[in-house]
């Protein structure tokens, strides 16, 4: 309707790409876990690809709970990051520079269950941002490996929201 | 004797823990674990980091600081039956750590029935009057 031609497809995939790119690769500890971010228009999927350095239980072996807690808790943050930028690289915002990204959200709680035990496989997580206010922000989270029905842990937390400039 | 066998079991228990993988990746100094109780330290390094701007380390990395030491106190208690899985675990974040100190986990298993282990952990930093984060977990416990 603005009259405008719309952007070639290419373009728009790579502003995404681009920018989800700048929000995981700033995170140490993402980088420390191996995990990482798949897309699908807006949808995220965090995959933790499999290594000996997981393990928490050698005798069974089974994935440390911590690492699996820090999965989930980095999946829901990294999702309610991409939710404050989406907008904005929608509306055709250049992709941020390092260190111009915007603050992220901070853990204020979390809650994990552990459902079944974490195998010696790659695992997977989804978080669905339940509700995003101003100052505080509600996220669930699950994670999986082999069998999407048969979820290993869920998660539930509130985030405290950067302030945004507007 | 009594004492140099509880002090043999606890620094075999301190042995285990630092042996896990996960624990020795992310740096996790068993210090005491015994009769319900543990303690454990996890020095701040880079790689923990969650926010680049400020240093300080990512939630995660107090999320399995806590989860190690309530398992641990939860499997040194006399009636947990040595094994111990996380059931479930609740953080709740206090303060960011101060970037460069050593965050110190100290959990207490409070009570156990023949099933669950009740655990509670408090994490602190070189400001040990003001917690960062405070946590409460169930375990299983082994059957007998």
């Amino acid at each position: 309707m603005t009259g405008g031609r719309p952007e070639p497809l290419q373009v728009v995939k790579q502003r995404r790409d681009e920018t989800l790119a700048a929000l995981v690769g700033g995170v140490p500890y993402i980088r420390f876990l191996g995990a990482r971010f798949e897309r699908r228009g807006d949808e995220l999927t965090a995959v933790l690809p499999y290594t000996d350095a997981l393990i928490g239980n050698p005798l069974l072996p089974a994935l440390h709970g911590g690492a699996t807690a820090a999965f989930l808790e980095m999946t829901a943050i990294i999702n309610l990051g991409w939710a404050v930028l989406w907008p904005r690289i929608e509306g055709g915002a250049p992709v941020p520079e390092a260190g111009a990204l915007p603050a992220l959200p901070k853990t204020i709680d979390f809650t994990i269950d552990y459902l079944r035990t974490g195998l010696p496989r790659d695992a997977y997580a989804r978080a669905r941002i339940t509700r995003i206010g101003r100052r505080y922000a509600s996220v669930t989270a699950e994670a999986w490996q082999d069998n999407r029905s048969r979820p290993i842990a869920q998660a539930a937390g509130h985030f405290l929201m950067p302030p945004r400039d507007e | 004797m009594t004492s140099n066998s509880d002090s043999d079991a606890s620094n075999a228990a301190k042995d285990f823990f630092a042996a896990l993988p996960h624990a020795a990746a992310l740096g996790i100094v068993p210090e005491k674990i015994a009769g319900g109780h543990a303690a454990m330290s996890m020095p701040w390094a880079e790689r923990l980091v969650g926010d680049p701007a400020s240093g300080v380390v990512h939630g995660g990395a107090v999320s399995a600081l806590m989860d190690t030491c309530c398992g641990a106190a939860a499997m040194s208690h006399g009636q947990a039956g040595g094994g111990a899985a996380t059931l479930g675990l609740r953080i709740d974040y206090m303060r960011p750590a101060t970037p460069g100190q050593t965050i110190r986990a100290e959990a207490t298993c409070h009570h156990v029935t023949r099933t669950v282990a009740f655990v509670r952990a408090v994490a602190v930093d070189d400001d040990a009057g003001r917690p960062v984060a405070t946590a409460t977990g169930t375990f299983t416990v082994a059957a007998p």
